[in-house]
């Protein structure tokens, strides 16, 4: 297995824990820090496969500096809008009752 | 020749930074006269693109593979045509809006116009990544825009929306980097011969699978429908028209042009027929629902989540191989984009004018608004029209031609699916007339509102009935190539 590979690899299994996170916790901040996980994954596998015969290729090296930029903007956002959750609402949760799949018929 | 392409990004960005300086909560008649403008650059660019044909654009002059390429055709000035349309009353519509209630006023003009710039960018965009980095735009400043009203309600459906939308471009993001790890390109000019020609590989399947899926969630297609009615019934009124009405047809857009032409050779007839399902589930489950809401605009949008689930139609259907059965299902899906823009543009402003009358939002208090604001009901029952399918509106034609598409191609259940949907639609657009028609609740006093109001949402909705008489006119900029 070269190196590259493995990089690449370790970038798939940050991809599936940073989803699993964003899916799974509760906590705002929790969801925050497992899509800043899921990116760096993403970036991994990027630089990881780009690179031809050992030699790095610099385009997906400008694409995750591009995504990176994206990353700390959502990051930025999202830290803002939970803070005005906070102080609204004092909790840095979803409310219970609209809370995955099933609440479709508690809307009614 | 003059080109428009690149004003159509650039003009938008410079509203937004500009309606910065105006102020907060200003700017509306520089974004009017903006759009103004822009929808005359479209009619151009849909009259170069029916003439000369679908073309490249090299961003600077410097071409693919080097460049970033933006690219041309009939689809694309469809939907450029059918944004500005609908944006342009809606943005006369939030002037009134915003001068009668300012809540949620005080970022909307620049959030808009960039919103306006990301959408425009994503319909001409040609590479797989530069698409990544405009859905990104486009949901940070939908996002912006559901927010903006403030309230703990509208804020939790923000931060669910925006971390909805973050994991659709991350899978998506993953997909494009196990193509560019394959294939050793972003640009869709390269990789579409690329895959055409080469063995299928299994990092490619798991691409296409992980970006099909990300757009899939952005579209809201069921079971991914759970974050839209809160964003979108939320939002302000001007906001939920224009995100129900366009943005979730960006992502729709790039699910239709990645299936048809980059995926062409890995997609299977049983994955077109698994998004014919979810999509047969959305129109009955999103009717059901927006018939269970006591809210009037969260009926509305959860009708939006029953109309998506129309628009998959097309992809079983298109599997057809009689001759003129996939055409047909195309057009019908295209029409169907359209006219439910249209009309749900109109649905979102109306609602957005009863509501705001009546003070609050409420589907039992909407008694005597018959005899209060006529014209706007008017507008709710011709948006209704469209939805339900009733002749002479674009929904009709959409509606007819995915029906007949499937009776030529011998898929009966759809055609089952369809009519169910159309009765279902009924249900809920009546549910609204009747309350409407009552006398009215003791008690309640409707506000007086303002002309310029009402008048926007019953153009929109008027043009979605009318379209039914200018199909044609469009099925051929479709057919432009």
């Amino acid at each position: 297995m070269s190196g590259a590979l493995i990089y690449a690899c370790a970038g798939a299994v940050l991809f599936v824990f940073g989803v699993t996170g964003l899916i799974l916790l509760p906590h705002l901040l929790r969801k925050i820090l497992a899509f800043n996980i899921m990116g760096s994954g993403v970036f991994l596998v990027l630089v990881g496969l780009g690179q031809r015969d050992g030699t790095p290729d610099p385009v997906p090296q400008a694409m995750v500096l591009t995504g990176i930029v994206v990353a700390v903007a959502a990051t930025a956002l999202a830290l803002a809008l939970v803070r005005r959750l906070l102080s609204l609402t004092g909790k840095i949760q979803f409310p219970e009752e609209s809370e995955g799949l099933g609440r479709c018929w508690k809307n009614k | 020749m003059f080109d428009p392409v690149p004003w159509l990004i650039l003009l938008p960005l410079v509203w937004g930074c500009l309606t910065f300086l105006t102020g907060v909560g200003r700017g509306g008649r520089l974004v009017l006269a903006g759009l103004i403008i822009q929808l005359v650059l479209t009619i151009i660019l849909a009259r170069q693109i029916v003439m000369e044909g679908a073309r490249h654009y090299a961003v600077g002059g410097w071409g693919a593979p080097l460049g970033v390429d933006l690219y041309v055709d009939g689809l694309t000035g469809i939907m450029l045509l059918l944004t500005h349309v609908v944006a342009l009353p809606l943005v006369v519509y939030a002037r009134a809006y915003f001068s009668s209630q300012a809540e949620g006023a005080s970022y909307f003009w620049p959030l808009t116009c960039f919103l306006l710039a990301a959408m425009n960018a994503l319909f001409m965009s040609a590479d797989i990544f530069n698409i990544y980095v405009t859905l990104e735009l486009l949901g940070l400043a939908a996002v912006g825009l559901v927010a903006a009203a403030g309230s703990a309600g509208s804020v939790t459906a923000a931060i669910r929306y925006l971390l909805v939308t973050l994991l659709g471009s991350g899978a998506y993001l993953m997909g494009v980097a196990l193509l560019y790890g394959t294939y050793g390109s972003v640009s869709l000019a390269v990789l579409e011969p690329l895959l055409a020609t080469t063995e299928i590989s299994a990092a490619a399947c798991l691409a296409a699978m992980l970006m099909l899926a990300g757009l899939l969630l952005k579209t809201a297609l069921f079971p991914f429908h759970f974050w839209l009615p809160p964003a979108h019934g939320g939002a302000p009124a001007p906001v939920s028209a224009l995100l129900s009405a366009l943005v979730i047809k960006a992502s729709f857009y790039l699910i239709l042009r990645l299936w048809f032409d980059l995926f062409a050779p890995l997609v299977t007839t049983q994955a077109a027929q698994l998004l014919g399902g979810l999509g047969a589930a959305a129109i009955l489950w999103g009717s059901i629902l927006a018939f269970n809401q006591t809210r009037l605009k969260m009926l509305v949008a959860y009708s939006t989540v029953a109309q998506i689930g129309y628009l998959f139609l097309l992809f079983p259907l298109m599997t057809s191989a009689i001759p003129g059965a996939a055409e047909s299902a195309m057009q019908g899906g295209v029409m169907q984009l359209v006219a439910h823009a249209l009309a749900k543009a109109a649905m979102f402003a109306a609602a957005g004018v009863m509501v705001l009358s009546a003070g609050k939002d409420d589907i039992a208090l909407l008694g005597g608004m018959s005899s209060h604001l006529p014209l706007t009901l008017f507008t709710f029952a011709l948006a209704g029209i469209t939805l339900m399918g009733l002749p002479p509106s674009g929904g009709f034609i959409a509606k007819w031609l995915l029906i007949d598409s499937a009776v030529s191609g011998g898929q009966w259940g759809w055609v089952v699916v369809m009519i169910l949907g159309g009765l279902l639609s009924a249900a809920y657009v009546f549910k609204v007339l009747r309350q409407a028609f009552l006398p009215p609740v003791a008690g309640i006093k409707f506000k007086p509102v303002i002309r310029m109001l009402e008048w926007p949402a019953f153009l929109l909705a008027l043009i979605s009935l009318l379209l039914g008489f200018r199909s044609v006119e469009v099925l051929n900029l479709l057919g432009a190539a």
